[in-house]
Formats: structure tokens, sequence, C-alpha cells
């Protein structure tokens, strides 16, 4: 473009001849020029404001467009979509470490009922009271006409149920889909599933909740879609499961018991391999919490789990092995064990007021199960050392396991913790633990000495824990634990071939004011299998036994739960594919087997 | 020529009309194969399900023990015991294989009848 100049020299000279201001033509001219440029910026900017506006409108009218046809457009599924994407609605299934069911889901359906489509409420009622027994008749009569339009009448129907309600035949009864969750193997593992139940509830779908046990502890993951697909591996083992709480429950019953329980643990994972309480109950018809009365009464009592209870003398074998960490004595060191010993005010007394001192070795203590013995090492080990090394095996915390009725559990013990309490704490009276707080600490120790979590989850790598316990220290504590079924108070509890090594503990129960119940016991028996290699540890507890075969009723562990105990190991070890070490079969073993 | 355009142009017309209108129905009839084939996947799942948990309420420990118990006369199972480990030297050999084709020196060659099946030899 020509640029005009502001003075033209024409116009200049022209004006100077006419006497004129030349500067106006400066300005006039000067003037024309911003008015151009003006123009032009007008111009660009109208431009700009122009496709702005129209390319915001095509934005917006797209959106809006794409929100309409969303909106009134009927939703459909993407029909194309590849069928390998799996999203199950439903609940994930629980599985034990072989991939074998224990929870599962079943499609069922729940009946409802709409009033204003019934044709016949009174036969309706009458027909349904004859389906199902538990419904009366003048109640659904009532609940039809009483002006309500809806009603659930069943949560779930069998099949033959649902083809009965079928052939009623009344437009007013409709059938809702459900998930049901079921449990096939019925009781078997009841205290570790727990159970289930229906949450918010719909016409075309419920949600299924858990209610308790590993159910609830782990809801969120059972119920999280994008793992609906994969099963919860669980470490139970079906198998062993089956054969613990046989052996249990006619324990229970042979020993006249009130209840029991058996763990059997892993020692290098801290997998729970068969957890068993009895009484025990069927999840898939859960009873209702007990309201009243002394809950650990009821069936749903985990009392391997929620049983805080004090466990005794098994609680020896860690002051033993604790002394002999510090290096203050050797399995063979002699200690005063002299009966009955005497402290404050307080007398300490042998079972059945014996005396095995004067002096005895630590290893004999542990055999015999002296009491005055451990209270002579738990004044040498002293109050704070035994505290942090109690707490270091997890006995002062709720086990961390993947159960919700854990968390309550916590283990009873003392506030303060005078010299007096660690005499008592040394021999397992005055503080209280759950029997899978003993199997994980004595899980700790067969293994070496690592401390070990307990989970009811299939782990495959060993614990990698703190170490509490050397190896060294660890192994002479199953020694002397090995020597208490060869000529201790366990001796009922070898089992050829799986070298049982273990600790009972006796302890009365206390009563709800204080003080102790004298024949109202609690009999515990923890071992450990096999003595020279530790594989599983098997904890057995036995609430309120007595053995009465004798003249008077015996109320020991070595008497109740011992047996018990080898029982379990006799049968359980074959299955969990443990070879008998000492003896190899005999050809007489063998045709023993075959009569 | 430009007649024999527009003919042209108009038969291409009907063909890609006809062309579009089979497309359009076959892909509406690959869509409900789509759908009926999802719906079938989903009840075979279901049915699958139900049959994993009949076979694991079938395989039930209890009713596992049971049959065994009725059936003891027949089968003589009992749990398992520590004694039937056994070690792999107790195991004995398999009896060795019958050696056949050996080679047959110095025969002489035999003639006569084989008996007939049930008929008495002397």
């Amino acid at each position: 473009m020509t640029r005009t100049p502001l003075r033209p020299l024409a116009r200049i000279l022209n004006a100077r001849q006419k006497g004129e201001n030349p500067d106006s033509i400066e300005r006039e001219n000067l003037r024309l020029r911003h008015e151009v440029m003006r123009d032009k910026s007008r111009g660009s900017a109208q431009l700009r404001l122009v496709v702005l506006a129209l390319s915001f409108f095509g934005a917006f009218t797209l959106i809006g467009a794409r929100m309409g046809t969303i909106a009134a457009s009927e939703p459909v599924e993407p029909r194309t979509a590849s069928a390998g994407t799996e999203i199950d609605a439903g609940r994930a299934d629980i599985v034990d470490r072989n991939g074998r069911i224990l929870a599962t889901n079943m499609l069922t359906h729940a009946l409802y009922v709409q009033t204003r489509d019934l044709i016949d409420p009174a036969r309706v009622a009458k027909e349904l009271a004859a389906i199902f027994p538990d419904l009366d008749e003048k109640t659904l009569l009532r609940r039809f006409t009483d002006g309500r339009s809806f009603l659930w009448v069943r949560k779930v129907l069998s099949p033959e149920q649902m083809q009965q309600v079928h052939e009623i035949g009344d437009p007013g009864l409709l059938f809702g889909p459900r998930e049901m969750r079921l449990y096939p193997n019925g009781t078997l593992a009841a205290h570790v599933l727990g159970g289930s139940s229906f949450g918010a509830e719909g016409v075309n779908s419920a949600e299924v909740i858990g209610t308790a046990g590993l159910e609830k502890f782990e809801d969120a993951r059972l119920r999280d879609p994008a793992q609906a697909g994969t099963p919860l591996v669980t470490s139970l083992d079906i198998t062993v499961q089956a054969a613990v709480e046989d052996v249990l429950a006619s324990g229970i019953t042979m020993m006249n018991a009130k209840g029991g329980a058996a763990i059997l643990m892993d020692v290098n994972t801290g997998e729970i391999v068969a957890l068993a309480a009895g009484p025990t109950f069927d999840p898939n018809d859960r009873p209702a919490n007990p309201t009243s009365g002394d809950p650990s009464d009821s069936p749903l009592f985990n009392r391997a789990v929620q049983g805080v209870y004090e466990l005794g003398s098994t609680f020896k074998i860690f002051a033993a092995s604790q002394a002999i960490e510090l290096g203050l004595v050797t399995p063979e060191t002699l200690v005063d064990a002299n009966a009955p010993m005497y402290y404050g005010k307080f007398k300490i007394n042998e079972f059945e007021g014996h005396n095995y001192g004067p002096m005895l070795s630590v290893s004999d203590i542990i055999a015999k199960s002296s009491n005055v013995g451990t209270a002579h090492i738990a004044m040498m080990i002293g109050g704070e050392r035994q505290q942090a090394f109690l707490k270091s095996l997890g006995l002062f915390d709720a086990s961390p396991v993947e159960l919700v009725e854990a968390k309550g559990a916590k283990p009873l013990r003392p506030a303060r913790w005078p010299e007096i309490v660690t005499i008592t704490a040394a021999y397992g009276h005055g503080i209280s633990g759950s029997p899978l707080n003993l199997a994980a600490a004595y899980a700790s120790i067969a293994n070496g000495g690592i401390k070990v979590t307990p989970t009811l989850l299939k782990r495959t790598e060993p614990m990698q824990g703190p170490r509490i316990l050397s190896k060294a220290v660890a192994l002479q504590a199953v020694g002397m634990m090995r020597r208490v079924v060869t000529e201790g108070t366990a001796s009922l509890g070898d089992v050829p071939g799986y070298a049982v090594a273990g600790k009972t503990g006796t302890a009365e129960k206390t009563r709800k004011g204080g003080g102790y119940i004298k024949d109202k016991v609690v009999n515990t028996f923890a071992s450990v299998f096999p003595a020279n290699d530790p594989k599983y540890v098997l904890v057995v507890t036995l609430d309120e036994p007595s053995e009465n075969t004798g003249s008077k009723p015996r109320r020991t562990a070595g008497w109740t739960a011992v047996p018990v105990a080898a029982e379990i190991i006799r049968r359980a070890a074959p299955l969990l594919g443990l070879r008998p070490q000492v003896e190899a079969a005999s050809l007489d073993g063998l045709v023993a087997v075959k009569n | 020529m430009r007649p024999v355009l527009y003919v042209l142009s108009f038969l291409a017309v009907m063909a890609l009309g006809f062309w579009a209108y089979r497309e359009n129905y076959a892909t509406q009839s690959a869509l409900r194969d789509v759908t009926d084939l999802q719906n079938e996947i989903g009840s075979l799942r279901e049915s699958l399900s139900i049959e994993r948990a009949e076979w694991a309420y079938l395989n039930r420990p209890d009713r596992l023990r049971d049959l065994a118990t009725v059936n003891f006369d027949r089968l003589g199972l009992l749990p398992m015991v520590p004694q039937q480990f056994g070690e792999v030297a107790q195991i004995a050999f398999p009896p060795a294989p019958l050696v056949t084709n050996l080679p047959i020196e110095g025969g002489e060659m035999v003639s006569g009848t084989l008996p007939v099946a049930g008929e008495q030899t002397p």
C-alpha cells in the first residue's frame, strides 16, 4: 500500500502561497490516516468476534444436540462390544486353598405382591399359607386388604415353591430375581465364613452384604465389581478343616465340654489351615444374634477368636525361652522350685499341692509344668522385659486376622504390672488371650523365632516378620516342649511318626465378680509338629471339659485337650502331606490297617 | 452422451440404494445374533455357576463321609492314617514282560489238527 506523506510538498507550497497554516494539512492527513487504521482494526476485531461466536455456537449446539439425543433415546447396552469383558454384578466366590468352593451365589427368586392386581385375595392368602407353613392366612389376608399396594412375602424361594406359587395363577403375585449366597458345605468353616444377608432390596435385585466373619471383613473386596470374577482364596483346606471339625466335635462330646476350639496354622507363612469352633451353626440359615444371656453360649460365638481365656501354663514356655534368649539360664540350669512359694501375702502352689523341688532344671520345669519354677525364672527376667517380650509375640493386641470378630476380642491384661503380676503372668494367670493369639505366638517360636501374623488368606511366601528369638533358642524351646509330650504332662499327645511337641495349660474360669470357679476350667494344649522341623502349630482349647471315666472327674488339659489334639494330628497330618518320620510304616502296621 | 450419463448415474444410485438397504438389514440381524449369543452366554454362565455350586454341595465332606460309611462293605474306606505312607522301595517291581519272538533253533515240523473248542481231547 502506498503511504500518503503527512506533509505533501505541493500542498504545503500551495498553502504557504495562500498564507494558510501548513500544519493543518499535516493534522488533516494524520486524522485521515488514523481513521483508516481504526477502520481496519475494527474490521478485524469484528471478524474475530464473529468467528468466536460461531465456534461457540457450533460447540454448544453440538453438545446440546448430543445431550438431547442421549436424554431422549432409550438406553441400550453396547451390543457390538465383545463378550470377553466380564462385569459381574454378583458377589465374588470364596474358595479354599485348592480352589474348592466355600461360598458361592445362586440365582433364585423373591416373591412379592401387588395388592391392586390381586383378583381373589382370600384364595391367594389361603393357598400361600398352604405352601409356606410359617405364614398365617389371616395375617396375609389382612395385609392384602389393608390398603397397601406392595408387599414382600418371601425373600428367597426354592424352584419347587416357585412352581407352586405359579400354579396359584394370580396376576398380583410377582417374582423378583435374587442372587442368593450359598454355603454348599453347610456348617463347615461356619465361624470363618460368618454369614450374609440382603441389604437394600429392590424388585429387580437386592444387594448381598456380609454380616459376620470373613464375609463382613472382606465385604468391600467381595462386592467390588472389578474383582467379582476372581474368587477370594482363603488359606483353609476343606479336607483338613472337615477332619479337624469332626474330631473336635467328638472331643467336645466325649470330654463333656461346653464348647471348644481348634486352630491349625502353618508356622512359616502364618496361614490358618483349619479353624474350628464348637458348637457350630449353619451359615445358610444363620441364627439371630442372641439378645439375652451370655453371648458365649450362642453357637455364633467363635471360641477360637472371640474366646478370651486365661490360657494357663501354656505361657510358661514364653518365660523359659525368653530367659534362655537373655542368657540368664540354659535348659539344664537348676532353678529353685520349692513349693509352696511365698511372695508377700501371696502363696504360689503347684497343681494339687505337689512339690517338684527343691531344684528343677528349666527343661523339667516345662515338662512338669512347675508354677514355682516359672515364677523364679520370671523374677530373673523382670516385669519390663517380660512385658516387651509378650507384646512382641502379639499377646497384648487383638489378633490381626481377617475376621470382624477378632477386633473386639482384645486380650485382657492388668493395667499395672507389679512383680506379682510378673510372676502370675509367667504361668498364664491374670492375663487372657484368645486361642488364636496363642497359636500365633507358638508359631513364632516354632518357625525359628520370626514373628508370625496369622492370616486366613492364602500366602505363598514365608513370613517376613521381625526376629524375636534366635534360631538356636527357638530350637531349644521346641526341644523342651517335646519333653512335655515324651515324659511330661502331655504324654497322651504322642503321635508315632510326628514327634509332637507342646505345652498343656489348665486355667480356672473367672467369676464375673472376681475370683475363680473351681470346677469350671479352660483346658488348652498348644502343640507343634513335627518337633525336629516344625511345620504346623495346633492349639486345642476345651471350655469346661471333664473326663469322667475315672473315679473322679479329671479336668486337666493332659486328660482332655491333649487326646483330642493327638487325634487331630493323627487325622490331619497325613492329609497335610506330612510323611511320618521316625519309623517307616512296618509291614505289621499295614496288615493291621487292612484288617 | 449426456442421456447415457444420466441413465448410468441413475442406475448407480439404484445399486447403491439396494446395497445400503441390504447392509442395513444384515447389520440389524448381526446385532440380533450378538444379543442372542450374549443372552445365551449369560444363561450358560448362570447354569455353570449353579453346576459348580451343586458339585460343591454334592462333594461336601459331610456327605462324602456318610457315603463312605454307608458303602463301607464295598469300598472299605477309612480315614487316612500315617501308616499308609510307604517307601518307594516297598512297591514291587512290575513283572518282567514275557519274552516273545525267541529264535527257534533245531525245531521240528509238526502237523495235525487243532482241537475244536468244547471238544474233549484225549
